[in-house]
């Protein structure tokens, strides 16, 4: 569409035809605060806290920019005049007159959007419009997750994130008016619903209203009881998002402070998921290579992120026999740590406690299952997210910047590239198609690398030849766009012998339990690329790139598993489904 | 807050037959939402959650998207009507000779909000505004018997009628 100028502030700027004022203003440098405004899957205009004044050559008027799209040439916006700070402030005044303001306990004191712009815009007073509030009970239903109405600004972020990106959309808006709440179905509890428990409702919240279940001082009591012995492992994504938590850029690969501050806080050992993700992909390509070539049932889904495998149980429970029977990485750390590396250093399993540091809040759901018990304890006792993690670091007074980069513990430690990729959108199908392909070309040590299934697509498809064998693959991320692909692939329409899902868009590092960027950050910055170039780079400075020449993997089925797919491995390293119904 | 209602679902055999066609008819429409529950509610009365589940697996919405346009509507209910519906007035000159006190007293002698049903089924309780029979102020209904001239004490009296 053609160009028109407009001023914004005085400043002019050339934009295509349409844009919206939100838009060009980013482009002419000037921020304009906004709630609701989700790119792409929540426009709605709703909260009208990004109201400007623009002057289309009728006067100035109030609009909502974030979804006002600029038509006219020597259009005029005004986004700081008194009539927008005063239409602001009212509007903040509003919101607070309803909000539960114990902003001193609030986990998002500090890092709230509500609480910045509200010392942004000068709010001196709480109480401008004293009256009635309504008073919700907290739902805890959730294993993994807290709902606080009575901090919740009715923005609907959660609600797009569930229905739009999940496709899942168990919470929504309920009754009208001052009456209006989010919640479930006749009032159930989330964890009554059909939620997988992937948490991107609680990344996209702009305030406290939405977080997970705490476990930081069960872990400090765990590290501090003598008796007992504290692992702790960290997924791959956690070292490409957890700097954001102390000032670094996003995609920041902080791995190397990240293991010496887990040290410092005291944990027995520092052991890395990137290992069990190495061992993961030994079991898995060989139950696909077996399933391929002996006629088994394909697709062949992985099953490494609980909030797909959640989703598969509740919306595709005919599809559960498609899963890779393979428990998930850290699930694998564990169940290995209470069995064979406990027989090494000589101690009960139940005086372990493993504790993995996840970018995920399904996976606190997931160390609940049944069938994850590989040594009759829990093969995973805790499980925290990246932004807990950050919590314990400062509550421990440590000064994260200063730390120096230290390694992982052996021999749980040790990773290939391989294993890094596991924490983005088509990392898993890389990583198995390496090792697949070594095997079925019979070039043990040749690194092939696959471009096709890489990058924050939706869904990725791709055809891979190994000698006379074609493979065809397909990722998605994002459960709306898992479902439109298993649709295809039930009704018949699409052929696909190897599928990997991950349940949150762009995969593990845009996860439920990352850090959460405020809406000015999530709207203009590509998050998923930005963190899955840490994870990439770290693949690609490596020697050591396919997972099954991980030598201390490789010495597990030496001394204790036999070989991959082995009877043994099948006791420690698998698990089983359930069918659900949709709630 | 809304919840599920306690009276036992009795729907039939033909009432889901006609419910299905009622979706059928409406699937290649955009926003068949609003019609869809509009026809559900002539077909049972009410739409409990037995309905709206039917809605949502037919029609492929999620249930809570179905449930928040519900409780969003004052048109749409919850709840069946009684097997005797109490109305009362709370227009202003029933309100002003004191039918909400009348009102608070039937929710708490039924043990419901106003819009609901008691468990058996027997009373349903709801508001409305001027009936006419401002002369009567304060008055209320029984399906089709009015009471006028009342005060708190006679409720318990009318409803023994109805045991």
């Amino acid at each position: 569409m053609a160009d028109i100028n407009v001023k914004i502030n005085g400043i002019a700027v050339s934009v295509p035809k349409g844009t919206t004022v939100l838009e060009a203003a980013h482009m002419a440098g000037v921020d304009i605060p906004t709630f609701c405004y989700m790119k792409e899957i929540n426009e709605i205009g709703a909260c009208r806290i990004c109201m400007v004044e623009i002057n289309e050559g009728r006067g100035f008027r109030l609009v909502a920019a974030c979804v006002y799209p600029l038509a006219f040439e020597g259009t005029e916006i005004r986004t700081n005049s008194p009539k927008v700070m005063d239409s602001r402030r009212k509007t903040l005044e509003l919101i607070l007159s309803t909000h539960d303001r114990k902003c001193l306990s609030c986990v998002r004191s500090g890092h709230c959007e509500l609480q910045a712009l509200c010392n942004e815009m000068g709010i001196e007073e709480e109480n401008t419009y004293e009256g009635d509030k309504p008073v919700y009970e907290i739902d805890n239903s959730a294993v993994h997750m807290y709902r606080d109405n009575n901090k919740c600004i009715l923005c609907r972020r959660c609600v797009a994130a569930c229905a739009k990106w999940q496709g899942v959309g168990v919470i929504g808006a309920n009754e009208r008016g001052f009456k209006t709440n989010i919640g479930s179905a006749f009032e159930m509890g989330l964890g009554e619903t059909s939620c997988v428990s992937c948490g991107q409702c609680i990344a996209v919240c702009p305030v406290g209203a939405l977080s997970e279940k705490d476990f930081t001082d069960q872990v400090f009591a765990a590290i501090a009881d003598e008796s007992k012995y504290v692992i702790v492992q960290t997924a791959p994504a956690v070292r490409a998002g957890l700097g954001e938590e102390f000032g670094y850029p996003i995609g920041t690969n902080v791995e190397g402070k990240m293991v010496a501050a887990l040290r410092r806080l005291g944990f027995d050992n520092v052991f890395d998921t990137d290992w069990g993700a190495d061992l993961t992909i030994m079991e898995e390509a060989t139950e696909f290579v077996e399933r391929f070539t002996k006629g088994g049932k394909l697709p062949l889904i992985t099953s490494c992120s609980p909030g797909w495998v959640k989703y598969c149980e509740h919306y595709f429970p005919e599809m559960t026999d498609n899963l890779s029977s393979c428990k998930s990485p850290h699930q694998m750390l564990g169940a290995v740590a209470k069995t064979y590396y406990a027989e090494k250093i000589g101690k009960k399993p139940e005086d372990i406690v493993v504790v993995s540091i996840m970018p995920c809040t399904a996976k606190k759901y997931e160390c609940q299952r049944d069938d994850q018990a590989a040594a009759g304890v829990p093969d995973v006792d805790y499980v925290l997210t990246t932004r807990e993690l950050a919590r314990m670091i400062r509550r421990a007074g440590l000064k994260f910047t200063a730390l120096p980069d230290e390694d992982f513990d052996n021999p749980l430690g040790l990773s290939a590239g391989a294993g890094d990729i596991f924490g983005v959108t088509g990392g898993v199908m890389e990583a198995a198609l390496r090792t697949a392909y070594c095997w079925l070309s019979g070039n043990n040590e040749e690194v092939v690398e696959f471009h096709e299934v890489r990058g924050t697509d939706g869904i990725k498809r791709s055809t891979v030849t190994i000698g006379e064998t074609e493979i065809k693959v397909a990722v998605a991320s994002g459960l709306a766009n898992a479902g439109e692909l298993l649709r295809r692939v039930q009704s018949g329409e699409e052929k696909v012998d190897f599928i990997e899902i991950m349940a949150c868009p762009g995969g593990c590092v845009n996860g439920g339990g990352q850090p959460q960027q405020p809406a000015s950050v999530r709207n203009f910055e590509d998050l998923r690329s930005l963190r899955a170039k840490a994870l990439y780079d770290e693949d690609a400075a490596k020697t050591l790139r396919l997972s099954h020449l991980n030598q201390d993997v490789q010495k597990l089925y030496e001394e204790y598993l036999e070989k991959p797919g082995s009877h043994k491995a099948h006791e420690i390293l698998h698990t089983t489904y359930v069918k659900r119904t949709i709630n | 807050m809304a919840k599920k209602t306690t009276v036992p679902f009795n729907g039939t055999a033909e009432q889901e037959a006609k419910l299905y066609e009622i979706i059928d008819a409406h699937k290649d429409d955009p926003g068949a939402l609003m019609p869809v529950l509009q026809q559900a509610q002539e077909v049972y009365g009410y739409l409990p959650i037995e309905v709206q589940k039917m809605i949502s697996d037919k029609m492929g919405i999620p249930l809570e998207k179905i449930y928040g346009v519900v409780t969003f509507y004052a048109q749409f209910s919850l709840y069946p009507k009684g097997k005797y519906n109490i109305s009362v007035c709370l227009g202003t000159a029933c309100y002003v000779k004191g039918s909400g006190d009348i009102y608070d007293k039937l929710q708490e002698v039924l043990k419901i909000s106003g819009g609901e049903c008691t468990a058996d089924g027997k009373f349903s309780l709801e508001a409305c505004r001027c009936i006419g029979a401002c002369g009567l102020a304060p008055v209320l209904t029984v399906n089709e018997d009015v009471y006028g001239r009342l005060t708190v004490d006679d409720v318990a009296d009318i409803l023994a009628k109805y045991e």
